[in-house]
């Protein structure tokens, strides 16, 4: 690649019939298979980053109807409508779905559709791998969703905790579908966060230093790390409870020697930085919806971007202020105490920054800045009960009661799933080319705003009165009646929001007003194509100038040229400046990465029930893995030589 | 929690007051700046050097607030913690706690092995004393917590740690399980009975004893029964044949105030249902239904209710 030449042109140099020519050999070059065969074949950022978001958001329904079920067993004291068996599926596997097939999915998903668009590339790294781990994620979520309407669902709680889903008290197979599960959604997410590394490092736009790239691409960075960094961590967990319960090692099993602590120190290593890893990209749908609707940059850029960052580190340092209650030494817990702590400062700064941008800016009051109000309200308040757990004595009485529970819903819902419908009525106008309703959006917002804080705001007071989590009835002398019948009452009005939400977005589909290409006014990259974005992205790979690249755009500015049309080739710049220095060529669609993902879950599932499921993948993993990776240097070729040709016919002319 | 009756409680709530009047100080600060920010009168974008500036050393004033207010928490923290890890004075009595599915078991230390005994899922302590807390379990991960006293403490299997308890004035204090423990976690309850030393030690006295002979005919018959039926399998009578400790001991159950862990009242109805079949009642729990005749079970729930 020696001969590689700095690839960038002046816009003016190319003709209106040339460009014709080049959007015809785009799209010829980055299609989109059709077919059954070609519907699992895709390969492209968009295509699967709406499916997954679609999927996620069924899965949300699904945990959320569970939630509705919950409530309404908890309406009235010992209730009899559901018992402790079905209870105990419907909490675990609410809680498992929410978390690892919902939250992290979808804000991955937001991520494969809107980071090669933000960065200026033609398509995701590694797009076959992304299509892998879609399927791979869908066939574990569609496992646990079956294993709970036959009735076999895991029983044992989010986090598992062993010796409880041990082999001793849980027989069956309810926590092994539990374990394989993790690993669905571990493969799926360490393949997704690898893309995105990937990407963002390696292939932004000419000019898109790290000092330039918008706010959503940074929280997408710390995520995708952060991700990387916590999952070998439950892979060690689970896996050692797989082998305990499948052929009997004794990880956690204290009276062979094992420790049932262990689990808990290897869970929350993880399942700390799990919370950030749904949170850190709200805080990046945040920072671009209030841009957008200020029209003006965050203010306080560089102190944003070292807050995610330092979040992202900090992130690792608090798992233990889940095990307050364990009996740790006192130093410890309170090294912990502070660690937790300290991470209010760097969420702070981004609060501050973000009112100071509303304050200087101009708020337009769109439905998707409404919701990122709605954000601030109620997460807020929920960072605010995060510190007072943050403190051991404060811990020990509200720890496992329905405070936590108040507490980890105002910080998850609040702050991350407000922010992530905000982005959805704001980026959908870019998915579909039609805006979403906006009077509907705000009754929209209004229901879910009221619903969820009737229905969890008194948590916070059950809580503080001794109400734990997790029991399927309560006595009916205890004082709790009221306030779990107001709770129920305001889950109805959360389903009604729900469902007015999903209304909205299928009649919007169908019906919506077409919006123009950047109906906002904002600034990344992504507003400056079509909507919905033609299949290669870019017409041109543009040249960033400024750290907003479309408000920063002068009339002139200078494009990408040099990267060929007739192959899939896409630019690779260098980590810090975004230099190009190079091209790669990007794989073609391909039915193998299904193929695959059909092996992989074939033996995940199959090692619920017997060892053999290994060796007996082996074969098949093997020869799909080997379809998949097959050099293709056929279409490369065949270019060159035309090319070839084509200077031998000039040089013989 | 905010009722507390022991010292350990009393220091929860004072920090935890702090900290929820401090949380909504914080709280309503920032949503009026943020309402502030938002209702501003204005006609342009305002992007003027000055506004920078003073937002820039606002944010900054905003942030060391932020720093000074969470250093605060963190110290009061520290100081309310380190008053509760350990007891004031010397304990007066120690009591192991173990957790089982799903019921406690409460076994008071001494220093002649024959005076050991246990007191299932009512754990009796003297008012203003320190009671040493030895946590335990023999299978699952259960979570000890009297909100009225103390916080929680887990029961880790494999694992001994040392707590403390303490009332100040006599009563009976609801506490239960914190920590999932499976099926009937929600059913898993017990009462801590604080009553004076010289009561206490009469308690003591009376639970070392072992239990009443029966003295009707109706009773014995019941002790016949009970000896030959499964309940021998998993209970305890002390001064009797039955001796398997896998469920709750029974010398003294009639003296307790509720059965199953705290789910039912201690009365002879309760318990009939209870015995017949307690699945009904806690489902899943391991006691087995028992088929006895209507005059087996009148005999047995009369033995039982006479061992006070």
């Amino acid at each position: 690649m020696s001969e590689f030449v700095h690839p960038v042109e002046r816009r003016m140099t190319i003709s209106a019939a040339d460009e014709e020519r080049l959007r015809t050999q785009l799209e010829r070059t980055w299609y989109v298979p059709r077919g059954i065969i070609g519907w699992c074949s895709v390969a492209d950022h968009k295509t699967m980053g709406k499916r997954y978001i679609v999927t996620a958001f069924c899965f949300f329904t699904f945990a959320g109807i569970l939630a509705g079920l919950m409530r309404l067993q908890l309406a009235v004291p010992n209730n009899h409508f559901i018992g402790p068996d079905l209870y105990n599926q419907i909490f675990t596997v609410h809680g498992t779905m929410m978390m690892f097939l919902f939250a992290v999915p979808v804000m991955e998903a937001l991520g494969v559709y809107l980071v090669p668009l933000m960065v200026g590339t033609r398509n995701i790294a590694f797009p076959r791998l992304n299509a892998f781990s879609y399927y791979v994620y869908l066939f574990g979520g569609v496992m646990l969703v079956v294993t709970m309407l036959l009735n076999t669902a895991p029983d044992v709680g989010w986090f598992s905790y062993v010796p409880l889903a041990g082999p001793d008290y849980t027989p069956g197979k309810r926590a092994d579908f539990w374990a394989q599960l993790i690993t669905f959604t571990e493969v799926a997410a360490l393949a997704v966060s690898v893309e995105l590394v990937a990407t963002i490092f390696k292939a932004r736009a000419p000019g898109m230093s790290l000092n330039r790239m918008p706010l959503f691409v940074w929280s997408m960075l710390v995520t995708a790390l952060m991700v990387i960094f916590a999952m070998p961590s439950i892979v060690t967990c689970s896996s050692f409870l797989l082998l305990d319960r499948l052929v009997g090692t004794h990880f956690y099993n204290p009276a062979e020697g094992g420790d049932s602590l262990l689990w808990q120190h290897l869970f929350w290593f993880f399942g700390h930085p799990e919370v950030y890893i749904i949170f850190v990209p709200a805080l990046g749908i945040v920072s671009s919806i209030i841009s957008a609707f200020t029209w003006r940059p965050i203010f306080g850029y560089s102190a944003m971007v070292m807050s995610l960052v330092a979040t992202g580190f900090i992130g690792f340092g608090l798992w233990v202020h889940h095990m307050f209650a364990t009996g740790l030494p006192a130093l410890g817990l309170e090294y912990f105490t502070a660690a937790s702590i300290v991470i209010a400062i760097p969420t702070g700064i981004q609060i501050f920054c973000w009112i100071a941008s509303l304050w200087r800016g101009r708020p337009r009051f769109h439905t998707p800045l409404v919701f990122v109000l709605g954000f601030f309200a109620i997460f807020v308040l929920g960072g605010l009960s995060g510190v007072t757990l943050a403190s051991v004595p404060f811990d020990l009485q509200v720890h496992d009661s329905y405070y936590v529970v108040a507490h980890f819903h105002y910080v998850l819902l609040g702050g991350a799933v407000f922010p992530l419908i905000g982005g959805i009525y704001f980026w959908f106008p870019k998915m579909t080319g039609r805006l979403m309703d906006d009077r509907l959006g705000k009754v929209n917002f209004w229901l879910l705003f009221i619903g969820f804080n009737i229905t969890f705001f008194p948590m916070h007071i059950l809580g503080l009165e001794g109400m734990p989590r997790r029991v399927y009835t309560y006595p009916d002398n205890m004082g709790w009646n009221t306030l779990n019948l107001v709770s129920s009452l305001g889950a109805l009005l959360l389903v009604v929001g729900g469902a007015l939400f999903v209304y909205n977005v299928v009649r919007s589909y169908r019906w919506g007003l077409a919006g123009s290409d950047n109906p906002w006014g904002a600034e990344t990259l992504e507003w400056s194509m079509s909507s919905p974005p033609p299949v290669y992205n870019f017409l041109h790979i543009p040249v960033v100038e400024g750290r907003c690249a479309l408000w920063d755009r002068s009339a002139d500015a200078p494009i990408v040229t040099g990267i060929r049309s007739d192959v899939r080739e896409v630019l690779i710049s260098d980590v810090m400046d975004a230099e190009p220095i190079n091209v790669a060529e990007y794989p073609e669609p391909s039915i193998w990465p299904f193929l695959c993902a059909v092996v992989t879950s074939g033996f995940f599932i199959g090692s619920i029930f017997t060892p053999w499921a290994l060796p007996v993948s082996i074969l098949p993993l093997a020869v799909t893995l080997i379809g998949w990776f097959w050099p293709k240097k056929r279409d490369r070729e065949r270019a060159i030589e035309e090319q070839d040709e084509d200077r031998r016919l000039h040089d013989a002319a | 929690m905010f009722d507390p009756h022991g010292p350990i409680a009393r220091s929860i709530a004072t920090h935890g007051w702090w900290l929820l009047l401090m949380s909504i100080a914080v709280y309503l600060v920032v949503m009026v700046a943020l309402l502030i920010a938002l209702g501003r009168r204005r006609r342009e974008i305002d992007d003027q050097p000055e506004t920078t500036r003073r937002l820039t050393r606002n944010v900054s004033i905003a942030v060391a607030l932020t720093v000074v207010i969470l250093v605060g928490i963190a110290a009061s923290s520290v100081v309310s913690g380190r008053g509760i890890y350990s007891p004031s004075g010397a304990g007066a009595v120690t009591v192991d706690v173990v957790g089982h599915q799903w019921w406690w078991d409460f076994q008071y230390h001494d220093v002649t092995p024959s005076d050991v005994f246990t007191s299932p899922n009512e754990l009796h302590i003297p008012v203003g004393l320190p009671v040493v807390i030895k946590a335990m379990s023999t299978d699952v991960i259960h979570s000890f917590w009297v909100p009225n006293l103390m916080g929680k403490r887990d029961l880790i299997p494999g694992i001994v740690t040392n707590t403390w308890i303490q009332a100040d004035e006599p009563g009976v204090y609801r506490g239960q399980c914190a920590e999932f423990c499976g099926h009937q976690h929600a059913h898993m309850a017990l009462e801590v009975v604080a009553e004076p030393m010289n009561t206490f030690q009469a308690w003591i006295r009376h639970q070392r004893e072992p239990a009443a002979e029966p003295a009707t005919d109706e009773e014995r018959r019941g002790k016949d029964v009970f000896m030959q039926s499964t309940c021998v399998t998993c209970h305890a009578i002390r001064g009797t044949d039955a001796g398997s400790h896998l469920g709750p001991e029974l010398t003294h159950v009639a003296s307790r105030l509720t059965i199953a862990a705290g789910t039912l009242p201690n009365a002879r109805g309760h318990l009939a249902g209870w015995i017949a079949n307690s699945q009904s009642i806690k489902p899943g729990n391991r006691m087995p239904p028992n088929a006895l005749t209507p005059d087996d079970l009148q005999a047995v729930l009369a033995y039982v209710r006479s061992l006070r």
